[in-house]
């Protein structure tokens, strides 16, 4: 028990996907313009870990070495799938101003990477909980982020004026705000890694 | 189909929403790779060739195999599953008919297929060029197109950026934002400069 309890939370500090790993950028700082936006991309993305991980987990023994990488990008295709349809479905808004962003959950190195360096190798319960993990540290980074573009970009959180009187500075919305933004939290990160050792 | 749809394509498609600096596509590629020149253009070239290759592949594959039997939800499964069997496909070609050009591109072929932008532009073509289930006219050349100018987009972001980060190699920066951090901090700024051309509206 007390293992499965850490292979969860090392996805959520120890080997955080964002900024530790440095893995699945490109939805994360296309995504992160609103927090609405990062709290829905990070579902729909810890779903998809969740499932392919332990799919994989399952059929590890099945697979044949040397085409393990397309039958892992089929799998985890055809969980991005429901997950496009599903939110096609009950929240045809978020699907619209994710865009393009939630195929490309396909692509996302972290959704790969586990498979390919967790789930191939342990059992179902330690896949399910390193997926949770994982996909629990992806939704963390991505409110974080957000959270810090939106308040200022356009000074509210989630919709609600935080600051009154606060002039919001437009470029933390735009995409040279988020490659900002990431780049002064991985030092940031790098500092307080330092710090400790 | 007329010569403004071309220009409005090449510059949306390599300066506005240039595919790296303002869509944040193929961004895991751009950082790790970008740290000398050399190795940056031979990424940029098998990059665009994937790019316009599986543009045609999918377009195909979405016109007469999708759209005909009321296929589309199948659109991700299909177009990854496509472009994973034609980068495998491309690396044993150019082994067996160039070992040189082999060596050349070395891992970066094998990347390719995770690549967001490859899978992103053939998902862009299909949501720009196919309106209700149908084709508008010329579509296949718009895409292909589209491929070809994300591809140059691609390589131009690279060049500058390893150009940049060339010389910085000999700066010296803070220890906490080496690598990774400084990297993101000069994407932003060129992120910021490639902002002014969208006043360029059609």
């Amino acid at each position: 028990m007390k293992n499965l309890i850490k292979e969860f939370t090392k996805g959520i500090i120890k080997e955080n996907p964002t900024f530790v790993l440095v893995l699945g950028l490109c939805p994360t700082l296309a995504v992160s313009v609103s927090v609405a936006n990062g709290i829905g991309m990070g579902i729909a993305a810890t779903f998809v870990l969740l499932g392919s991980s332990l799919i994989v987990s399952l059929v590890r023994d099945f697979i044949p070495d040397k085409i393990r990488i397309p039958c892992y990008i089929v799998i985890i295709a055809t969980f991005v799938t429901i997950a496009e349809l599903c939110m096609k479905a009950y929240s045809p808004a978020l699907d619209r101003s994710l865009g393009i962003y939630v195929p490309l959950i396909v692509v996302n190195c972290i959704v790969l990477g586990r498979a390919e360096a967790f789930a191939c190798k342990n059992n179902l319960a330690s896949a399910f909980w390193d997926g949770l993990g994982m996909g629990v540290g992806f939704t963390l980074a991505l409110i974080l982020i957000s959270a810090i573009r939106e308040f200022l970009g356009s000074g509210q959180i989630l919709g609600h004026t935080l600051l009154k009187g606060f002039e919001p500075v437009f470029v933390f919305g735009m995409p040279s705000g988020a490659l900002l933004v990431i780049g002064l939290l991985l030092g940031f990160f790098n500092l307080l890694k330092n710090r400790k050792i | 189909m007329n010569l403004q749809e071309f220009l409005t394509i090449f510059i949306s498609a390599v300066f506005i929403y240039n595919v790296i600096l303002s869509r944040f596509l193929g961004l895991c590629s751009f950082i790790a790779i970008s740290k000398e020149t050399k190795p940056a253009l031979a990424m940029s070239s098998a990059v665009m060739f994937v790019i316009v290759m599986s543009s045609v592949i999918t377009w195909f594959v979405y016109r007469f195999l999708l759209l005909p039997f009321g296929l589309t939800y199948l659109r991700t499964i299909s177009f990854i599953l496509v472009i994973a069997t034609f980068v495998q496909f491309v690396e044993m070609v150019i082994k067996k008919v160039s070992p040189h050009l082999y060596r050349a591109f070395g891992i970066y072929l094998p990347l390719i297929t995770v690549n967001c932008a490859v899978l992103g532009v053939a998902v862009l073509n299909i949501d720009m060029f196919f309106v209700n289930g149908k084709q508008v006219a010329g579509s296949f050349y718009y895409s292909v197109f589209q491929g070809v100018c994300v591809g140059l987009g691609y390589t131009l972001a690279m060049l500058l950026m390893s150009g940049i980060r060339e010389r910085l190699e000999l700066c010296n920066v803070p220890k906490a934002l080496k690598d990774f951090p400084l990297a993101f901090i000069i994407a932003s700024v060129l992120s910021l400069s490639f902002m002014g051309f969208s006043g360029f509206k059609f």
